[in-house]
């Protein structure tokens, strides 16, 4: 999946992002090509968030430039779709009601987004819950309903914080799986975010290792060479993806140790 | 349904029990009346078409007071939920036009807006601003951040994270604060009327306690009670029709 181009669709140049006189990330270089899936692992508290909520234009760095496409980001960005970590659906609207924010934002007519939040709700699995509210639905179902919701603007890079960190197993699986499927259909460039290191080599083409933090940085940068379509729950037993495992586990490691040291 | 038996049974008893110790003469009923003639008072009122001249008259300073009070507290709130540099700024002069009882207020308005309709709509307002107020600035500030980011990222502009996110969040914040409000509003148009009116049911109770006629005292209480029970009730239906997303709390409607 991995293509060379001249101009990423995501790029990073000497990025620091702060808040008063804490640094969270500094001097953070990062390039994702047009449909490269990239992960960014590293231990809790390194400052993962704000690496995206400066691509998503939610946070201004306080150094270093942000382009996406080859324009710089200043302000909240329209074409990208983030997937939060927390239930960042609107409570008091429907599943369809949900999945059809953006294109209304957008100002489509009616009944032509009505036809594509239908289509989107069949894709991911929920055709007949459009008219439940988020409370009435499982943590799997909330998941379903914001992949379409981020997915329907067709973005060209998709963020991800941690999206699946809060389901258990077996519905993480199957969303993995989901997520991979909707992204074959139209591959763009992906930012994940995860500090669960299975997740990021069962899904990504690279996976980067952030240093703990504060003032984190980039500090090792694996290529995935596994092969697609891939099923996450099998690929773990994978001989290629234990070799890589222990790899990229030997530069996390440290990075862990460091983190749980600083906050003890 | 049996609470409901044990409910009219409680009922039965006080009002029984009153009804027996004012006719045996063991509570006195110059100061408590019957029950028996309370309603036959009320009654009298009710059969009397110029009776609804004073009713109508204390609803249309209450609904007045209570929309002009709830309009411009949920603005207000609203507004400095949504910037809170004003909100610091003004803090102390809220805090200290909070703390003013209410009540004080009604001779000065009196004074500015006559015997008339506007020194009850005037008190009524006062005292229903300021709890709608608090409730929408609360509602705003609740906003979950992460719903907030998710919406701005799906491209919201500031008019649609107002309509789509901030009002919805702070509604149910804001409808329940429209509830307690009712009652303060009746209060409201009831002591303005009290104090100086030619009519209103505030006018009907001062009138009584002027002949030192207890029975229609007690007798426009209780029109009071059922007039501010019945728009209760019709806010009950209103929340249920506004906020249906809810979680309903009895019917355990959370699947995982």
């Amino acid at each position: 999946m991995q293509q060379v181009l001249a101009r990423p669709m995501v790029a990073l140049n000497d990025v620091t992002m702060a808040f008063g006189d804490f640094v969270a990330v500094e001097g953070v270089n990062i390039d994702v090509a047009d449909g490269e899936f990239l992960a960014v692992v590293g231990p809790t508290g390194c400052g993962k968030s704000t690496i995206l909520n400066a691509i998503a234009g939610l946070l201004e760095p306080r150094k270093g430039e942000v382009h996406i496409d080859g324009r710089r980001v200043s302000g909240v960005q329209r074409n990208v779709g983030y997937l939060f970590q927390q239930d960042a659906l609107l409570p008091w609207k429907t599943a369809l009601e949900n999945i059809e924010l953006g294109l209304q934002f957008r100002g489509m007519s009616s009944e032509e987004r009505r036809a594509r939040s239908l289509e989107w709700l069949a894709k991911v699995g929920l055709k007949h819950f459009g008219d439940r509210y988020p409370h009435q639905l499982s943590g799997g179902q909330r998941k379903r309903v914001q992949m379409a919701q981020a997915l329907i603007i067709d973005p060209s890079v998709i963020l991800m914080d941690e999206p699946f960190s809060a389901l258990d197993i077996h519905t993480r699986h199957l969303m993995q799986n989901e997520l991979l499927r909707l992204w074959h259909e139209r591959p763009r460039a992906v930012v994940l975010i995860t500090h669960d290191l299975e997740e990021a080599i069962a899904l990504g083409d690279r996976v980067i290792v952030l240093a703990a933090g504060p003032r984190s940085r980039v500090i090792d940068s694996f290529p995935i060479e596994l092969d697609r379509p891939r099923d996450v729950a099998e690929i773990k037993l994978h001989p290629k993806f234990t070799e890589l495992y222990r790899r990229i586990w030997a530069s996390l490691r440290g990075e862990v140790e460091k983190s749980y040291a600083r906050h003890e | 349904m049996n609470e409901r038996i044990v409910q009219l049974l409680l009922l039965t008893v006080l009002l029984g029990g009153w009804q027996i110790a004012a006719v045996t003469g063991t509570i006195d009923r110059f100061f408590f009346p019957a029950p028996a003639d309370i309603a036959v008072q009320v009654w009298r009122w009710i059969t009397d078409p110029s009776f609804y001249r004073h009713v109508g008259v204390t609803v249309g300073e209450t609904a007045l007071g209570y929309l002009l009070g709830t309009a411009s507290g949920i603005a207000c709130g609203i507004w400095l939920g949504l910037s809170p540099k004003a909100a610091r700024v003004l803090d102390p002069f809220i805090k200290a036009f909070n703390a003013i009882p209410r009540v004080v207020l009604a001779p000065i308005f009196v004074l500015w807006f006559g015997l008339g309709w506007g020194s009850k709509i005037a008190l009524a307002a006062t005292l229903v601003f300021f709890i709608t107020f608090f409730n929408a600035i609360q509602g705003v500030r609740e906003v979950n951040p992460a719903v907030l980011a998710n919406a701005r990222i799906l491209g919201a502009d500031s008019a649609a994270l107002l309509r789509h996110v901030y009002f919805p969040a702070a509604a149910s914040w804001i409808l329940s604060s429209l509830r307690t409000s009712v009652g303060f509003a009746v209060v409201g148009a009831i002591i303005g009327e009290y104090l100086g009116a030619s009519a209103g049911l505030g006018y009907l109770i001062a009138q009584a306690e002027g002949n030192f006629n207890s029975v229609a005292v007690f007798a426009g209480i209780s029109v009071l009670a059922v007039f501010v029970l019945a728009v209760d009730k019709m806010l009950d239906v209103l929340e249920n029709a506004l906020i249906t997303w809810r979680p309903s709390t009895q019917s355990g409607s959370v699947r995982t």
